[in-house]
């Protein structure tokens, strides 16, 4: 029975790094309808970066803020300007191609010009670990678990009460009619894809202590959190967190009591059965489009 | 006309007067640049590397200077056959790698169907047990290895049921299998036998089942990047239970990766810097002079693999890749008259290593030895 404990309480904290990643699929889709295959190593890159900096001289924190402030730039700000805008014309289809070619240009570049090893990551966390349920839990899960119900809070408290979250999802719904109204549509696309690469630049620096930067690590990671956001519901930001803890701890359950060979089939086999049966996902709105 | 005739005198002149120094020695390494397996070959390489540049500085072997081509294996067996194919067709002295068993494993055939030895970081029990007669290694294969673990286990740690942990490749599949059965020559139970995928990096289940089971020792057999994310994982689970490995589990880069979550590891280590003998110590200064960071036995690895080369040549006493493999097998080299290979060491018919060995802990991020295990003949 403690058994059981621990594995779901084991699967809650690598659930909620998955949410920290899916969390960025859904606000970019459900404000932008921008579908980005290279979340994962959107992730893996703030990482890199601040390691990069930190290899100058710098201090880690001084290497932490300059490697945030350098993935807002590159992951918000040029991914905006450089390849969302461009493609986005075309359809959302070809941007998706075109993100997933993004994943593998980025995987190459840090494997070429940094280094093809694991690196280690300083934790920001205190090290030590508290028992819940007579099972212990490093506070670097508990932080990563905090900071990721946290983080969707915020945001769910940002579109829906602020003026200017309100304004986001206008321009996600209806670009036209937001423009008529006075929305500046352009502005709030651009903080949306902002605040996608703050989070995630605040997901590596909690996750990449654990599993070590690695050039590779957003491959796992980037589909655990696609599958994730459509389990719990991709146009809804809550459903990144019930999708990530929910395949989380199915992930876990599956490495205990089937097999470690296939438990990366049952997170996959459960999104078929959401797919068929309840295609908006746990926690997502029903949608519908006329064509 | 007349110049016509002239200048193509002189252009076959110039071809036929070739230069007055001897052939190289070409070797083709084929590694682990890139995958899982990266800090594998980066270091098997980078040891390679320092052998070329102090043999070729000291007048090459037998006056003939040495060049060697790496190629990237990506830790894929498939990749690696396909490298090694295509390094094989330029008739290389010596094939170098890989150093992942089923790397090995699958390149093997090919190496030895060309005739050219094969000098590789291998530890897997079956890679010398396929009667290959061109195939070396540059550590202890895990026959040879994981009797001494059986035994430290059971005498010394004191364990009587123990958790085995394994990668599910060819060299976790090995050690496993072996380590079992001198866990049952030994009266040992097995409290639990788990398998992990290569390149894994979430651990929390592997370890809360270890835990569950009723081990009061855990086998850890894995390579260097999940050995550090599982020690992490030991860690944030607080589980006590001691932790025993065979050279993976404690290597240099894995204590660097997995910081103090490493302390208190230990294993059966067959080549390890920071080994209380004395070219050992020289070597890392020398690598460490030259790469800016401590080896861990796959630098030592490559090393060797080159001065293996060197000594074979030298017992020929002349540049023959036919005649390799042959001097290799049944040779015993003191490192006094090799320093290049920094211990005794002897080579058997099936190309498996008896050396001297050591039973090491890690302790504030070194290992420390604990025992020195000697070479047995």
């Amino acid at each position: 029975m403690s058994n059981l404990v621990d594995l779901v309480i084991a699967g809650l904290a690598t659930g909620a790094i998955y949410a920290l990643v899916a969390i960025g699929f859904t606000l970019l889709w459900q404000t932008s309808q921008t579908i980005n295959f290279a979340q994962g190593e959107f992730v893996m890159l703030p990482a890199f970066l601040m390691l990069a900096v930190a290899s100058l001289g710098a201090p880690f924190w001084l290497a932490v803020v300059l490697g945030a402030l350098l993935s807002i730039a590159i992951l918000g700000v040029a991914f905006k300007k450089l390849l969302v805008d461009p493609m986005l014309r075309h359809g959302v289809l070809p941007l998706a191609i075109a993100t997933m070619a993004l994943s593998v240009a980025m995987k190459e570049s840090v494997k070429q010009f940094f280094s093809a090893e694991a690196q280690p990551f300083p934790s920001i966390a205190p090290s030590g670990s508290v028992s819940i349920f007579g099972s212990s839990i490093s506070l670097q899960s508990v932080g990563v678990f905090a900071f990721g119900v946290a983080a969707v809070i915020g945001l769910n408290l940002f579109l829906e009460r602020t003026s200017t979250g309100r304004q986001m999802q206008a321009a996600a719904q209806n670009p036209t009619v937001a423009r008529i109204i006075g929305v500046p549509v352009e502005r709030m696309i651009m903080l949306t894809f902002v605040i996608n690469a703050a989070l995630v630049a605040l997901a590596s620096l909690l996750v990449t202590p654990i599993y070590l930067a690695k050039f590779s690590s957003g491959e796992t990671l980037g589909q655990a959190a696609f599958i994730a956001a459509i389990v719990g519901g991709f146009n809804q930001v809550r459903g990144a967190i019930v999708g990530g803890l929910v395949i989380g701890v199915v992930d876990n359950l599956a490495a205990a009591y089937v097999s470690t060979q296939y438990r990366a089939a049952v997170p996959l086999m459960l999104l078929i059965v959401i797919i068929l049966f309840r295609p908006e996902g746990l926690v997502g709105r029903s949608e519908e489009r006329t064509v | 006309m007349k110049s016509v005739l002239a200048a193509g005198a002189a252009l076959l002149a110039a071809a036929f007067a070739a230069p007055a120094f001897a052939q190289d020695i070409e070797l083709a390494d084929v590694a682990e640049l890139s995958g899982g397996g990266a800090t594998v070959g980066t270091n098997w390489k980078n040891g390679i590397d320092l052998a070329v540049e102090e043999i070729n500085a000291a007048g090459g072997i037998l006056g003939h200077r040495i060049v060697v081509t790496h190629a990237d294996s990506q830790s894929n067996p498939g990749v690696a056959r396909a490298q090694v194919q295509k390094a094989l067709d330029s008739n290389p002295y010596v094939l170098l790698g890989p150093g992942y068993s089923g790397s090995v494993k699958v390149t093997a055939p090919l190496a030895a169907e060309a005739g050219v030895a094969q000098i590789m970081g291998g530890e897997a029990a079956e890679l010398t047990r396929m009667g290959d007669k061109f195939l070396f290694r540059t550590s202890f294969g895990q026959q040879s290895s994981m009797p001494k673990v059986a035994k430290y286990m059971a005498e010394d740690m004191k364990a009587k049921n123990v958790a085995i942990v394994w990668v599910n490749n060819d060299f976790g599949k090995g050690g496993r299998d072996t380590i079992t059965k001198e866990f049952d020559k030994r009266g040992v139970k097995v409290a639990a036998d788990i398998s992990t995928e290569a390149g894994q990096a979430d651990f929390a289940a592997d370890v809360a089942k270890v835990k569950a089971s009723d081990a009061d020792a855990a086998f850890v057999y894995l390579n260097e990047e999940e050995s550090a994310r599982i020690l992490k994982e030991f860690k944030r689970q607080g589980a006590t239970l001691p932790l025993m490995g065979e050279t993976t589990l404690v290597g240099q880069k894995v204590i660097e990766l997995a910081g103090d979550a490493a302390n208190g590891a230990r294993a059966h280590v067959g080549l390890t810097t920071d080994a209380p003998v004395e070219s050992v110590r020289a070597f890392r200064n020398r690598f460490v002079k030259k790469y800016n960071y401590v080896p861990d036995h796959n630098g030592i690895k490559g090393y060797l693999a080159v001065y293996m080369v060197k000594a074979a040549t030298e017992k020929m006493g002349k540049v023959d890749p036919k005649g390799v493999a042959d001097a290799l097998h049944g040779l015993t080299i003191k490192a006094a008259d090799q320093p290049g290979l920094l211990m005794d060491v002897t080579f058997d018919e099936n190309g498996d290593i008896d050396r001297e060995g050591f039973l090491v802990e890690v302790e504030n991020g070194k290992q420390v030895i604990k025992q020195i295990l000697p070479k047995l003949q």
